[in-house]
């Protein structure tokens, strides 16, 4: 499991310091990522600058999207049962491992 | 002839103000109460049915009880928390990109060259290896 955001890797890891996160946050300060899965949220921040919106892929062993998540308000975050019931679902359908 | 205090407006506006900047430094700490602001909005329920019972007895039975003036006040001051709550949680949170330009479900998954907060490289492929699933989570970060 990984997280994706604009931040600066200073800032992941001033984040990941402060609230105890143990799954890596990586650094896409150019948003190029972000852009290439279709999630970037123009002039989202509240400087105008361009971010990610909330979203969440299942990438399969072979690199497959299987399963998507994009909640419609900024309010909802995703559920670790949601993620958890999709990656069984994922397991069901196929097979095994999952890195955190 | 000495008439009463009219608590109930006052009790009206505090639980509107509870109502309004309750959510992000309590209930949005609760999943259940975070993903739709229920708890928020019967707050503000609570409070609308405080101010109108204050205002009406303000006017029907001004004789016993203050608060006429006090009652509007309060009561319009209110309505505009309210009307702030709804426009962020209704209009403003939802302002987001369409997700019809989201990858889908069978598309293949661009690999990423990106750096982790410990500086060093991170490839999806190399994340990949192993044979493992991955879940990528998008945020908004913190800037």
């Amino acid at each position: 499991m990984v997280a994706i955001s604009v931040d600066s890797p200073e800032e992941s890891r001033r984040l990941c310091q402060s609230r105890g996160y143990t799954f890596r946050l990586l650094s896409d300060p150019r948003a190029d990522t972000i852009r290439a899965y279709g999630v970037i949220h123009e002039h989202g921040s509240e400087e105008g600058r361009d971010i990610a919106r909330p979203a969440e892929f299942l990438v399969d062993q072979t690199g497959t999207i299987r399963w998507v998540n994009l909640a419609g308000t900024l309010l909802a975050r995703l559920r670790p049962e949601t993620a958890l019931r999709a990656i069984d679902g994922m397991a069901h359908a196929n097979a095994r491992g999952f890195v955190r | 002839m000495l008439r009463n205090w009219n608590w109930l407006v006052w009790s009206g506006f505090a639980a509107a103000l509870l109502a309004a900047f309750s959510y992000i430094p309590f209930f949005s700490r609760f999943p259940a109460t975070r993903d739709f602001p229920w708890a928020n909005l019967l707050l503000f329920l609570a409070a609308g049915c405080m101010l109108g019972i204050g205002v009406y007895r303000a006017f029907a039975h001004s004789s016993r009880y203050r608060g006429k003036i006090s009652g509007i006040i309060l009561s319009v001051l209110s309505l505009v928390l309210c009307g702030l709550f709804c426009f962020g949680v209704f209009f403003a949170a939802r302002d987001l990109p369409s997700a019809k330009s989201a990858l889908r479900v069978g598309q293949q998954a661009p690999d990423f060259l990106l750096t982790g907060s410990d500086g060093n490289p991170v490839t999806l492929s190399g994340l990949r290896q192993g044979r493992r699933a991955v879940l990528l989570i998008f945020y908004r970060g913190y800037w």
